[in-house]
């Protein structure tokens, strides 16, 4: 029986085989509702919080998730396997880069181990 | 003219989640040469047709990004007279020496931090360990190369608040020209600057945004489009993080595929672009044409490529 992944930010949910990362079985199937960046764990861009389920975490920059954030749950979809189903409330954002109406470029940055604490 | 001043961008240093996936990476798949390790447990490689002892240093840390940039200058003489002018400038802060031998086969470097927040190295001397085909009625290109087989490292793209002050220090003190640029807005705001200290279009580039010290990527010289395509074979069969491409640039017109390493510190392959002579003028790109200006075949931004860094 296949780990379900749900995410709440959209209401929608989709398989994960068993040993692969969130984000990547997201791409597989084609679906949306996590930002993809590195896929390394090096850039944060897909930093979600699990908020149930087992999982486990393979490294993760700290300069996106501290040690802190992890232990309450926030990890990176890349980097996160699921030990079983999943709920995930999406953090990360892809920052709306350019925008020519404002004259230029406005990064907001990829979301920083204090800007998402609650 | 000759080349004087600053010579080349010599080396780059990256800081990679794990060491032996980041080595494999950059060995298998870029195709550069491990050539030294050292008692910090850095890394050393180089491309096939450098011919200095290294040009990219690895480092396991706990964030990915870019430690520092290095850059070889002509002499001696030349790095005394650029190291005078940088600790006069209010443009350098955080400077200081780096001991001779910190890097294996190097000379002293002197290390400084400019206005977006980046540390950069100069240094005189690095032994010449030789290219893989030698010097004496060399063969075109080596046998055994693996992966993508660039022939050197070539430049970087760094994103950073001070845009002004960083190409002020480059081209002020560090001799550098603005091979292209890319403006906004009706006062025209510089957003991009393409700096060369070479016969390149680029040497090292900044996009201007509000965080410090961010890394784009590394990029790496290839000889045709065929191995650009080749290289995009290689991301699919060795299972890369695929950033873009394969496409072209508008700016610089280079031929280009980017991708990831196993840590998300973005790498490009690329070929072609043009030859930069110092009485060329200034290529100027507007905001209303940034689509074609980054990505000339789909001409539309992407915001992964734009927003995603280390």
């Amino acid at each position: 029986m296949s780990i379900r992944i749900h995410i709440e930010n959209c209401d929608d949910s989709f398989p994960c085989p068993e040993g692969s990362n969130v984000l990547r079985a997201m791409e597989c199937l084609g679906r949306r509702g996590i930002p993809v960046g590195c896929r390394g764990g090096g850039c944060g861009v897909c930093k979600v919080r699990v908020l149930a389920g087992e999982y486990r975490n393979e490294t993760i920059s700290r300069a996106c998730v501290s040690v802190e954030e992890e232990a309450e749950g926030y990890s990176l979809a890349c980097k996160l396997i699921p030990e079983g189903d999943l709920r995930l409330r999406v953090i990360g954002k892809m920052a709306r880069s350019f925008d020519a109406t404002r004259g230029g470029f406005h990064f907001y940055g990829t979301p920083s181990a204090a800007s998402h604490r609650s | 003219m000759a080349m004087t001043g600053v010579l080349r961008p010599g080396h780059v240093a990256l800081r990679v989640l794990d060491l032996e996936q980041a080595v494999h990476h950059y060995t298998e798949v870029v195709g550069l040469s491990e050539v030294a390790r050292d008692a910090q447990g850095r890394v050393f490689l180089k491309a096939w047709d450098e011919a200095d002892h290294h040009s990219v240093v690895l480092r396991q840390a706990d964030e990915a990004g870019m430690d520092y940039m290095g850059w070889r200058v002509d002499s001696d003489a030349t790095l005394d007279r650029l190291v005078a002018e940088l600790e006069a400038s209010p443009l350098a802060t955080e400077t200081t020496w780096i001991a001779a031998g910190e890097h294996p086969h190097t000379g002293r470097r002197f290390r400084f931090t400019i206005p977006t927040g980046h540390s950069m190295e100069l240094y005189a001397h690095r032994d010449v360990t030789g290219c893989a085909t030698g010097y004496l009625n060399p063969e075109p290109w080596p046998d055994g190369l693996k992966g993508m087989a660039p022939s050197r490292f070539d430049h970087c793209l760094l994103y950073g608040d001070d845009l002004d002050g960083t190409v002020e220090l480059f081209t002020r003190i560090l001799g550098f020209n603005l091979a292209e640029q890319v403006v906004a807005g009706p006062e025209r705001l510089q957003i991009a600057a393409f700096l060369t200290c070479s016969n390149k279009a680029h040497d090292v580039a900044f996009i201007r945004q509000p965080m410090k010290n961010k890394f784009h990527h590394a990029s790496f010289l290839l000889g045709s489009w065929n191995e650009v395509l080749k290289a995009a074979d290689i991301i699919s069969k060795k299972k890369v993080s695929l950033d873009l491409g394969p496409t072209r640039h508008g700016i610089t017109r280079g031929e280009t595929i980017y991708f990831f390493d196993p840590s998300g510190n973005r790498n490009e392959v690329f070929a072609g672009g043009y030859i930069w002579y110092p009485d060329k003028p200034t290529i100027t790109w507007t905001d209303d044409q940034l689509g074609p200006a980054i990505f000339y075949h789909d001409r539309k931004l992407n915001e992964a490529f734009l927003s995603v860094v280390t």
